[in-house]
């Protein structure tokens, strides 16, 4: 089959592999109809995330139709159209079992590599290094799909790849991140980063009872996508003196009730302090990155809520932690428990409270995954979300 | 006994301590140039030195052959360099160990000259000698007794008792998991020692000898393969079950499983403890240490594919995990042999069966 391999930094090439096959009797294999390339996947495509192995393939975010199934495997037949969630959750571990799929105790086979850098390790995500699994990931014609009776969700026939896709990540991940601000009738909350998870936090503060939400960034197409498509304020950081200042002006004088980080940054640093020092002075838009949490935690209000989406990999530097102790405030974080999320979300699409496929501004072939690539991460052709068809 | 040869070891150890340390620098030093040479040659010519060993000169054995002079090439410069080389020394013995079991593959191929890799085996276990030779004389006594005195267990001194000295060179491993399924299943699990090659994934076979004994076959490094006999010692249904190797066992070692129930669902804690006296005891647990088989971190191996069984009915696999060597995150060519036997038996199928 054709797949998206990282052949190193900033090379992406798509390339004949052997197809995947049934390795565990509870494996799918699905042929993918509809992938898409994720924020998360240029921090691979500049080679900043560790434990990358050359001919790996890429994607977390998938979607297909069943055509194989291994003989455990209860749920899911032969020709049922699914969403792949991103992280791969056995589904029966103690965190599973609270919902907490994303940090599931069995899916990492390498997860001594995570506990190294983490203490513990989180669960093993699609196309994500081997630090995270090795798994093969699903820019590709077939994926296997481990858990198959825990993950994937049935989705009904009529319903557009473009308008579910986006239940494999970005839309729950965005969700999760305004679902952790614990929102309350009459709240402002303030999102950084109006990328395509931003996009969606957005959208899920305002579903989950916000009354005003201001969107934050630099670039004017997505600003404008925030407030038009979203119905957000906005306030485009490269033109104000100070985001916090601008904030406090816009909240009366006591800041947002919570605010979303769904910028992260580029996961450098991992231990080796110099090589972070070096790529911090050469990587301006990284820095940048960093000040985005800084900016978060400074600008909330007293007892407000701090919740992280966006990927961050090892160390931050110059945490503001001083504010968030003597002022009561709350940081929750966590990559998306996209199965928890999952079922309740369709129902809001199919309800028509939301059309997820408003992100998307550019549909190529699979072949063309490596300037799907370079678009997305110089924001050419105001690039917001590549959708790729094998 | 263990304990016999550990004290010959020692005594004759102290009496020529000095002398062979400086032998042993010496020797250090001719391997360090040894491995330095052999290391560029395998760089620039790995196609000669591929024919030259008798494997065939194609892409994969070039890499192959790079990727070994590499190694050497950083041994060479670590003995040359460094005042302490024991370190460097001893990654020599992994690298020869691994040698031996690229030329154990190279055996089994159909397109290799036999004459040849036969020849190279001889001579890598010739260079292995020396460089275990080299190791034992740089490291002396010193290194046994540090290892025990951090991991054995009892104290160190006169007040020991003889339980303990039986023990003196032993590795103490003590390792937990929490399982999400209550003690009785676990319990019954385990007691069925068929069970335990599904996560002791060494293990190439635990026979039952009869109600209490059982014969134990491990592989070991390189395709040796290691026997002993076990007993079970205590047997408390759905609490404990402890075991100890019987007879003039190579692998001397003791080992206990406790299972305890936590509260409010919290599932069970299942804690392993065990004392083993590596074969080639210190020399032999540094050599596995290199191959990342040292038992502290081959226990926890083992507790963990223990939960993954009994909690998702199976070993977890990526699509990269089970290959020997580094594997990109894409489908194998062919599901490996001892994938496709467990497809086979089907998954563990938790309390119900």
């Amino acid at each position: 089959m054709r797949a998206t391999c990282w052949m190193g930094a900033k090379d992406i090439q798509v390339r004949q592999v052997p197809d995947p096959k049934i390795l565990n009797p509870d494996d799918a294999i699905v042929r993918i109809t509809s992938t898409a390339i994720c924020g998360s996947d240029l921090h691979l495509y500049n080679g900043f995330i560790p434990s990358m192995e050359k001919g790996d393939i890429l994607g977390h975010e998938f979607m297909g139709e069943v055509v194989e199934v291994g003989r455990d495997v209860k749920k899911l037949k032969v020709g049922d159209r699914v969403v792949v969630p991103f992280p791969i959750a056995c589904g029966h571990c103690m965190n599973c079992e609270s919902h907490l799929y994303s940090v599931c105790e069995n899916s990492n086979p390498n997860a001594w590599m995570a506990e190294k850098l983490w203490g513990y390790s989180p669960a093993a995500i699609y196309g994500y290094s081997h630090m995270l699994g090795g798994y093969a990931g699903g820019q590709a014609e077939y994926a296997r799909v481990p858990y198959a009776d825990v993950g994937p969700i049935k989705i009904p026939d009529g319903m557009p790849d473009e308008q579910v896709l986006f239940l494999s990540d970005i839309f729950p991940t965005g969700y999760m991140g305004a679902d952790n601000c614990n929102i309350k009738r009459g709240d402002t909350i303030a999102v950084w980063g109006c990328g395509p998870v931003g996009q969606f936090a957005i959208k899920s503060a305002f579903l989950l009872g916000a009354e005003r939400v201001i969107a934050i960034d630099r670039f004017p197409y997505r600003l404008k996508m925030a407030s038009e498509q979203g119905g957000a304020e906005t306030i485009n950081y490269a033109e104000v003196d100070s985001v916090p200042e601008a904030l406090r002006e816009m909240t009366g004088g006591r800041g947002p009730d919570a605010c979303i980080d769904a910028v992260g940054m580029e996961a450098h640093g991992m231990g080796l302090i110099g090589a972070y020092d070096r790529a911090k002075q050469a990587m301006m838009l990284e820095t940048d990155r960093i000040i985005a949490l800084r900016e978060a935690i400074l600008s909330c209000r007293n007892g407000g809520t701090v919740s992280v989406i966006g990927v961050y990999g090892g160390f931050v530097d110059k945490f503001p932690f001083g504010a968030v102790v003597n002022r009561s405030l709350t940081i929750k974080a966590g990559q998306a428990h996209v199965q928890h999320y999952m079922g309740p979300l369709l129902e809001r699409i199919q309800k028509g409270e939301i059309d997820p496929s408003f992100v998307i501004t550019h549909r190529l072939n699979l072949s063309d995954a490596a300037s799907g690539y370079s678009t997305f991460l110089n924001k050419q052709d105001e690039c917001m979300k590549v959708v790729l068809r094998p | 006994m263990a304990i016999q040869n550990a004290d010959r070891r020692r005594g004759r150890h102290q009496e020529g301590r000095q002398r062979s340390g400086e032998n042993g620098e010496r020797l250090a030093q001719g391997l360090g140039w040894f491995s330095l040479g052999l290391g560029l040659a395998q760089i620039a010519a790995p196609g000669e030195i591929s024919r030259l060993i008798g494997v065939p000169d194609d892409d994969e054995n070039r890499q192959m052959m790079r990727a070994v002079g590499m190694r050497e090439v950083a041994s060479g410069l670590g003995i040359l360099s460094q005042s302490h080389p024991e370190g460097w020394v001893w990654a020599r013995v992994g690298g020869d160990v691994m040698d031996l079991s690229l030329l154990g593959g190279a055996w089994a191929s159909d397109r290799t000259d036999k004459e040849r890799v036969a020849a190279a085996t001889v001579a890598v276990v010739g260079v292995m000698a020396l460089d275990l030779l080299c190791g034992r004389q740089l490291t002396g006594q010193d290194h046994r007794d540090g290892y025990a005195g951090n991991q054995s267990f009892g104290g160190r001194g006169d007040t020991r008792s003889l339980e303990d000295q039986r023990w003196s060179g032993a590795v103490h491993v003590k390792k937990s998991i929490t399982i999400n399924r209550p003690p009785e299943e676990l319990y019954r699990f385990w007691r069925d020692f068929d069970n335990l090659p599904r996560f002791m994934t060494h293990m190439e076979e635990i026979r039952k000898l009869d109600d209490k004994r059982s014969h134990w076959k491990a592989r070991g490094v390189a395709g040796f393969t290691i026997e002993w006999d076990a007993e079970i010692t205590e047997d408390r249904p759905n609490e404990r079950i402890a075991w100890a190797s019987v007879g003039g066992s190579s692998v001397h070692n003791a080992g206990s499983v406790t299972f305890k129930q936590r509260p409010a669902g919290r599932g069970t804690v299942v804690e392993v403890e065990m004392r083993v006296d590596p074969p080639g005891g210190a020399i032999g647990a540094k050599i596995a240490k290199l191959f990342g088989k040292e038992p502290g971190q081959q226990v926890g191996d083992h507790l963990r594919a223990f939960k993954q069984i009994i909690e998702t009915g199976h070993l977890t696999r990526s699509d990269a995990s089970f290959a020997l060597i580094k594997h990109p995150a894409r489908p194998p060519s062919e599901v490996p042999k001892e994938v496709q036997a467990e497809l086979r038996t089907g998954s563990y199928q938790g309390a119900s069966s």
